[in-house]
């Protein structure tokens, strides 16, 4: 028996946990609870582990391994399956989800240890993993639709998960429609999917698609359209723009939620999805530029909000967001294992961050302010040290994975197959942002002097449960990006290579399998080759490693040195200040343009005529007439026995000559 | 021999007949509104009779002794009624009967 014919029990394990977790564990102590939420996440990653060993095993051929269970839907020529697979990009997905998953859940029960509503807080969150592994494992897109809605209601859930607080609940409404709007296009991208292949399943469609030729940038074509659409739904749910409006917000949940679904796997289901669709995206160019320039601009863009927040899990959201473009802006210029490989790292460094932040808040007794902590580098010193680390890799500073994976995607913007030096140097500035206020985070919250009350404010390191995940995280969050180490000395990246086979089977151009290692080839050895050494000084000194320094002193600068020109600098330059701290005003235009006709039509017009004139009224008239019409025969029960007996006497003379002129009638 | 014509019989029939409707109609005492309600069962009787005389079948007479049991199970039945009805009215006017409506 060998796992990888029993896929489904990946996903199930969770499903098991949270069903039995919602159903009974209220009853239960928390020990019981998370000690089945923790089994059963434990349990599916070491069936992950088993499946990637076996994996291994495989012939190339062999993959992508598929396994149907059972016919799901089938309609005419329509026919969907309850079908798994596993691929390179499915395995790394996986390990990625299952393994942050874990350690996210054992982090939780430190956190949530003295929050109401504990077993439902796992119940939701081991749904949430069942979703996110079947996301990742489907084999056709209707089942990934399935995984995909299936996150977002978690995500629904978990955001408004004290669901007493006012802001929260919004939060959560705000995060479920802002993506449903997406999910529209996703929905109809799916359609046109099957109107154009008569099939749904991936490996169907990707055959299908390799006989299709590139189309031409001028015109595009149904594949443009149907990677346009389906990027709508990648937009809304990894939170681009400009549909971004929803993960900022979504800081209302719990912080191990903001981490796992709101960090490091949910969102990042968008650019799995293009990176999974990438036999379509690779054959239409203007959807490719699309993507390419949504994820530079929201790289650019929200970085420069993060500049100027102040609570630290909102610096985190728009970092986030800035991060998710990168990967885009990789898939848009056709790296598309750079944009997994940054989705990895990143996976690791922005659910170490919110973990540290969350172990900052834990510390400080709730206070999300970065203006109201500062000198905690003493008192919280695991937390410092590996917040620190996350800060160094998501900056990019060399030998930290995230300088491996963003470099990758800025290298193939600036000279890779769909280069473009525009989006390259948006990447670029971002990058500098993105060190600026992520050492800006790190100064206001562990330098400086203490800006809290001594008093009320007892800072304590949060317990192992909540460390140990932490420095497990750091330690990935160095490690995570070396895959690729010995490609800055020419060497092999053994990542890339990895993915390879994912992105290069239905690629344009090869046609045959044989090809496949020839285009391989062909990158490594193009062009006179500079010598290794040469290669890593320009590597380590490259632009991208560049701003990463400046934004750091710059950060040193104006946090450490000069403490007071923040200040001055935000009074002088009013006007820009204040359109970043209010986020360039987008949720007020969102409202004024959008929610507020929105809700005026459907107050007055939808309500106050559709609904109730229209719709009651006929509903309400039908009551009405029948109950007039009763009212008006009720009153022959008189209750007078004489006034009965004239009736039935009136009734047998009018029986009677009703007969007698029948009889006549027949007679004549 | 002389007989009586069936068309005497069917007449003084209806006369009865009629004068049951019309007291049941309209006296108050429920127990004159029961007797004309015998009244017209039993004109119903004369004129099954008479028709089963004149046509030589023994049909009418045996639907006589059907009325003849549905009448006394009746009495019986409406009998106990009006005893309930005078201990809780006190009176027999039917008038006074009249909760049960609307």
């Amino acid at each position: 028996m060998t796992l990888l014919n029993y896929l489904c029990v990946i996903p199930l394990l969770p499903l098991a946990g949270a069903t039995v977790n919602g159903l009974f564990g209220k009853r239960w102590s928390k020990t019981t609870v998370n000690s089945i939420a923790i089994g059963s996440v434990a349990l599916a990653f070491l069936a992950v582990a088993e499946v990637v060993r076996e994996f291994w095993q495989l012939a190339p051929s062999q993959i992508p391994y598929a396994n149907t269970y059972l016919p799901w839907m089938v309609a005419g020529t329509f026919r969907t399956d309850f079908a798994l697979q596993v691929d390179q990009l499915t395995v790394v997905m996986l390990l990625v989800v299952s393994f942050v998953g874990l350690l996210i859940h054992i982090y939780s029960t430190g956190y949530m240890a003295h929050e109401g509503g504990y077993y439902r807080f796992f119940a939701y969150i081991n749904l949430f993993m069942f979703f996110m592994l079947t996301l990742v494992l489907a084999a056709n897109v209707v089942l990934m639709f399935v995984g995909w809605e299936g996150v977002g209601l978690c995500s629904y859930l978990l955001i408004g998960f004290w669901f007493l607080k006012k802001s929260a609940t919004d939060a959560g409404k705000k995060a479920f429609i802002v993506t449903r709007l997406g999910d529209l296009g996703f929905t109809i991208g799916i359609l046109l999917l099957f109107w154009t292949f008569h099939s749904v399943d991936f490996n169907t469609i990707f055959q299908k698609a390799a006989g299709m030729p590139v189309e031409s940038m001028a015109a595009g074509g149904v594949l443009t359209s149907i990677c346009l659409l389906l990027f709508t739904g990648a937009i809304g749910k990894s939170a681009q723009l400009p549909l971004y409006v929803w993960l900022p917000d979504a800081m209302e949940g719990p912080t191990p939620v903001s981490a796992l679904i709101h960090a490091a796997t949910m969102v990042t289901a968008g650019v799995y999805m293009v990176c999974r669709m990438n036999p379509l995206f690779s054959r239409a160019p203007i959807a490719m530029l699309a993507v390419a320039i949504v994820g530079a601009v929201t790289a650019f863009y929200s970085a420069t909000i993060g500049l100027v927040q102040t609570d630290i899990k909102k610096v985190l959201a728009y970092s986030t967001v800035s991060q998710l473009g990168y990967m885009f802006l990789g898939a848009g210029v056709g790296a598309y294992a750079a944009g997994i490989f940054h989705l990895m790292t990143h996976a690791f460094f922005k659910g170490l961050l919110f973990l540290a932040a969350g172990s900052v808040i834990h510390a400080m007794g709730g206070e999300q302010d970065m203006r109201k902590m500062g000198g905690l580098r003493k008192e919280i010193p695991v937390t410092y040290w590996t917040m620190l680390i996350a800060t160094l890799a998501i900056a990019g500073i060399p030998g930290f994975a995230g300088f491996f994976s963003k470099d990758e995607i800025l290298n193939s913007a600036a000279s890779g197959p769909h280069a473009n030096t525009w989006l390259w140097a948006l990447g670029i500035v971002g990058a500098g942002l993105t060190s600026f206020y992520m050492f800006r985070l790190i100064f206001l919250t562990f330098f400086g002097e203490g800006r809290y009350d001594h008093k009320k404010v007892h800072v304590h390191e949060s317990p192992r449960n909540m460390t140990a995940p932490l420095v497990i995280l750091a330690f990935l969050s160095i490690v995570g990006g070396w895959f690729a180490a010995p490609h800055l000395v020419r060497g092999p990246d053994y990542f890339e290579d990895f993915l390879h086979p994912v992105f290069a089977k239905y690629a344009p151009g090869a046609a045959t399998g044989q090809e496949q290692s020839a285009v391989g080839a062909a990158e490594a050895g193009g062009g006179v080759a500079p010598s290794p050494a040469m290669e890593l000084v320009h590597a380590l000194t490259g632009p991208p490693v560049i701003v990463a320094v400046l934004g750091l002193l710059a950060a040193w600068w104006m946090y450490i040195q000069r403490p007071d020109v923040p200040k001055k600098w935000a009074q002088s330059m009013e006007g820009a200040y204040a359109l970043l701290l209010n986020k360039y005003y987008v949720d007020e235009i969102y409202i004024a343009v959008i929610v507020r006709p929105l809700l005026w039509i459907s107050t007055n017009v939808l309500w106050r005529v559709v609904d109730e004139r229209v719709i009651d009224g006929t509903v309400n008239g039908a009551g009405t007439f029948a109950r007039e019409t009763g009212g008006k025969m009720r009153e022959l029960q008189s209750g007078n026995a004489r006034s009965y007996a004239t009736w039935v006497v009136v009734g047998a003379v009018g029986f009677t000559v009703l007969l007698v002129a029948l009889w006549l009638k027949v007679r004549s | 021999m002389n007989t009586v014509p069936i068309s005497y019989y069917l007449i003084l029939s209806a006369v009865l007949f009629g004068l049951g409707v019309v007291a049941f109609v309209f006296k108050r005492n429920i127990i004159t509104i029961f007797m004309a309600i015998e009244l017209m069962l039993n004109a119903v009787n004369l004129a099954f009779v008479a028709f089963a005389r004149a046509h030589n079948q023994l049909d009418g007479l045996v639907f006589v002794f059907f009325v003849i049991v549905v009448a006394a199970a009746e009495a019986a039945v409406g009998l106990a009624i009006v005893l309930t009805i005078v201990r809780n009215r006190e009176s027999l006017n039917v008038d006074r009967v009249n909760q049960l409506k609307f």
